[in-house]
């Protein structure tokens, strides 16, 4: 059993399981799954500077940032003790591409080669990890939920709006994995 | 049962009103308290959803769905992974939402589901093609940027940071922005 937990698991396992985050927050007390919104409710706590937008009630919406505390601690908890330290099986003719970028396979998430505190400080990994970021959070905000609100939360409740969106976050990714990283990646 | 019906529908009224013309539909279309419960409980209340939010958080990382490599795939079409876990996941919540509807199912505190319809606005369209971009250099969504900070990537806390800021700057620009 633990043998079987340690290992990845499938998509048909953990996919349906992230799917029942849905009904599990919903019928915990008809919240409805979202993650991005808590960038939101920490700008309104933190920074609100007289912004409209920040301008609610956020100690009303504080289930999501216990929530998303949750996330922080589940992946501790996963990462600690439910590995079996294999590395990540990647497509091979990804590692091909990668290597003519000097981005070695690691036993990481990510490439350890950006996405470090030292890669923070080459061109590439500021790019990547800064303008990125801000790019995640200025894109979820303006088109009103990520991958989660939209894209698995809309989408389970029928909403033409989050089929949209869905589809624009897959063109964005498709348009800078495939013609603009590339030329980040040789920076 | 009856009262708590409607003292939500004040509150939804009350909201649009007081956020009308400064915050156009703002309210629906995040994940908000729209059709937030009505109940006051004690903050430890909240401990439940931190209880999902482990779960949920254990769950990104055994998916691998955090991995920057298997969003790399994603975009390159060189894995099904990511369209598998993504794919059932809609199947999943989409057949227990309607369980929910069809049984008129109630939350643990016998409050009735309320479901909230998303209004179109072309922020989807704008929005999403900006998020798009940010999710392929990042490799990471919102959820998973959290799950890696717990599981010892300590660097992702910048993105997270960069991500706070990019919402920030949104929502100080966001009545320039076309919706």
């Amino acid at each position: 059993m633990l043998h079987w937990l340690q290992a990845p698991w499938p998509w048909y396992v953990s996919g349906p399981l992230i799917g029942l985050m849905v009904p599990l927050l919903l019928l915990l007390g008809n919240k409805v799954f979202g993650i991005s919104s808590s960038l939101r409710h920490v700008c309104a706590a933190c920074l609100p500077a007289k912004i409209p937008f920040f301008q609610y009630n956020w100690k009303a919406e504080q289930w999501n940032l216990f929530f998303v505390g949750g996330i922080i601690i589940g992946g501790w908890l996963a990462s600690s003790y439910l590995t079996n330290g294999m590395p990540l099986n990647v497509n091979p003719n990804l590692t091909e591409q990668l290597q003519t970028y000097q981005i070695q396979e690691s036993n990481s998430w990510v490439p350890t080669a950006i996405f470090s505190w030292e890669g923070l400080f080459t061109l590439r990994g500021f790019i990547m990890m800064v303008i990125g970021g801000f790019l995640v959070g200025f894109g979820t905000r303006y088109a009103g939920g990520c991958t989660s609100g939209h894209s698995i939360n809309g989408l389970s409740n029928l909403q033409l709006p989050s089929l949209i969106a869905t589809i624009c976050f897959m063109v964005g990714g498709f348009i800078m994995a495939n013609l603009i990283l590339p030329f980040i990646l040789k920076l | 049962m009856q009262n708590i019906t409607e003292q939500s529908s004040t509150n939804i009224i009350h909201h649009t009103n007081t956020l009308n013309n400064t915050d156009f539909e703002v309210r629906s279309l995040d994940a908000m308290c729209t059709n937030d419960s009505q109940l006051k409980h004690p903050w430890w209340y909240n401990l439940k959803y931190l209880a999902a939010g482990i779960l949920f958080g254990i769950i990104l990382i055994k998916a691998e769905v955090i991995s920057w490599f298997r969003i790399q795939e994603m975009f390159h079409l060189q894995s099904f992974h990511m369209y598998g876990v993504i794919g059932s996941a809609v199947v999943t919540g989409a057949l227990c939402v309607w369980c929910i509807k069809k049984w008129k199912l109630k939350t643990i505190h016998g409050e009735p589901v309320q479901f909230v319809k998303k209004q179109f606005n072309k922020g989807q369209i704008y929005g999403g093609l900006i998020f798009g971009l940010g999710w392929a250099m990042t490799g990471a969504c919102p959820g998973p940027l959290y799950a890696l900070i717990g599981s010892g990537i300590t660097v992702i806390a910048v993105v997270l940071l960069s991500a706070m800021v990019g919402t920030w700057v949104y929502g100080a620009v966001r009545e320039k922005l076309p919706h």
